[in-house]
């Protein structure tokens, strides 16, 4: 219970990326060796408190990567996976592509966040590919991130830019990873993946009942 | 066998065959050999399989090998960037073959060639197109893909510093696919910034031992 959160009541809404970032850095246990995948969830970690003791992952073979380089400290030898110029904090470490992936396939990483096209009512990931005719495929670490991380939060909006929810009874998108994701950070609510079923933990500037009736997908409302 | 000091790329890549198998270090620019390619472009190999994290960006690297024509086919994780305009035409032009392999398996695939491992069960990809047609097993209540070792011909790396042995050190985030790449390819060449005698690399902080590495050459200075 976190009963002093300004984004836990439904007046409040939808959110803007920053917010959903800022909802996801709160959600990253003190400490935790954490993945974030490129685009939005890289915005996690300007939301992450100073003394979080939080340690990012990047998969090209880094712990403890800092932000962003500015222009004097851009090194073409540090980047982030996005191919990003980063910083290195102090206590960082390197390490080459096979143990960058063993770390995360192994169970090591605590958790990652992804983007998503779609997210399955079971925690199916659809986050690679559109599956257009025309598209060229491209994986990079989704895949591996996706069975490897101890919890995976995908960060996204509910809906796509013409309406269509991307919260799904079953993906229409190449799968990422099957049964995979754990919690669904959205613009609107927060969704756990649960053996139970989807279950809705917070809501932003929707009602319990306009969520039910815009998804297709059975939803379990936790005490607010 | 001891690791021969090159003077210059061009000596460093002679005799790289046509139809060979080709890994290629770096994560975009970083860690990319890109003396080694340019000399491997003037060398005129082809029918080429180059396995890469990426499929080239800009017009020069990797891509301007592609533009050649000389590359048959790419192995790699991510060939859709900004800047891969040079693959996405021979893609779309049907002038290349791609196969897509989630980064991590692309890594452990080579690894894996380079340990003697025959192939190896992943839960990477299970449920995805990317595992389609490929053997699974179930071990203790998970499912598992069964993948197989990406063995090069050669290597091309890029590293930090070499000690005259081929003892390599890597610089931050430049590491990357150099260390696995080194293991897995019969002729390994790494272009490094610079060479030390032997003995002035601590032992301690060597990243690739010199037994993986066959041929070594500084790289010029940019202008």
């Amino acid at each position: 219970m976190n009963p002093t959160s300004h984004f836990a009541h439904s007046e409040r809404g939808p959110l803007d990326k920053h917010e959903i970032a800022a909802l996801v850095a709160r959600d990253i246990p003190r400490g935790a060796y954490v993945n974030l995948g490129i685009g939005r969830p890289t915005l996690v970690a300007d939301h992450l408190p100073a003394d979080s003791g939080v340690v990012l992952h990047t998969e090209n073979g880094m712990l403890n990567m800092g932000p962003a380089a500015k222009d004097g400290e851009i090194d073409p030898d540090l980047i982030n996976a996005g191919k990003i110029p980063v910083t290195e904090l102090p206590g960082a470490a390197y390490f080459h592509h096979a143990d960058s992936f063993a770390m995360m396939r192994g169970g090591h990483l605590d958790v990652c966040v992804l983007g998503a096209f779609q997210v399955s009512a079971e925690g199916d990931l659809a986050n690679w590919h559109t599956g257009a005719p025309d598209a060229i495929p491209a994986v990079g670490g989704a895949m591996d991130l996706a069975v490897g991380a101890k919890k995976v939060f995908v960060m996204m909006t509910l809906f796509t830019k013409t309406g269509a929810p991307k919260l799904v009874p079953r993906c229409t998108y190449p799968l990422t990873g099957l049964a995979c994701v754990d919690r669904v950070y959205t613009d609107v609510a927060v969704f756990d993946i649960t053996p139970r079923g989807v279950s809705v933990s917070r809501t932003f500037g929707i009602t319990h009942e306009e969520l039910a009736e815009q998804l297709q997908v059975p939803l379990l409302f936790a005490r607010t | 066998m001891t690791t021969q000091l090159c003077a210059d790329a061009d000596e460093a890549v002679a005799g790289i065959e046509d139809g060979s198998t080709v890994l290629v270090g770096g994560f975009g620019m970083a860690g990319m050999p890109v003396d080694l390619i340019d000399a491997l472009i003037r060398q005129g190999a082809r029918d080429l399989t180059v396995v890469s994290n990426n499929a080239g960006n800009g017009d020069t690297g990797l891509a301007a090998l592609l533009a050649k024509g000389r590359v048959r086919k790419v192995i790699c994780s991510f060939p859709r960037q900004a800047d891969s305009w040079v693959f996405d035409g021979l893609y779309r032009a049907g002038r290349i073959e791609l196969e897509v392999v989630p980064q991590g398996n692309l890594a452990e695939r080579m690894r894996a060639a380079g340990a003697g491992i025959g192939a190896f069960y992943c839960p990477t990809g299970v449920g995805t197109p990317l595992a389609e047609g490929k053997e699974t097993r179930e071990i203790d209540g998970r499912t598992y893909v069964l993948e197989y070792p990406i063995k090069g011909d050669v290597a091309l790396i890029g590293a930090q510093r070499a000690d005259r042995m081929g003892n390599l050190v890597y610089r931050k985030t430049a590491r990357n696919f150099g260390p696995v790449m080194a293991t897995a390819a019969t002729t390994v060449i790494a272009q490094v910034r610079d060479i030390v005698e032997t003995g002035m690399i601590d032992p301690e902080t060597v990243v690739t031992p010199s037994i993986y590495v066959d041929r070594v050459v500084r790289e010029v200075p940019a202008a």
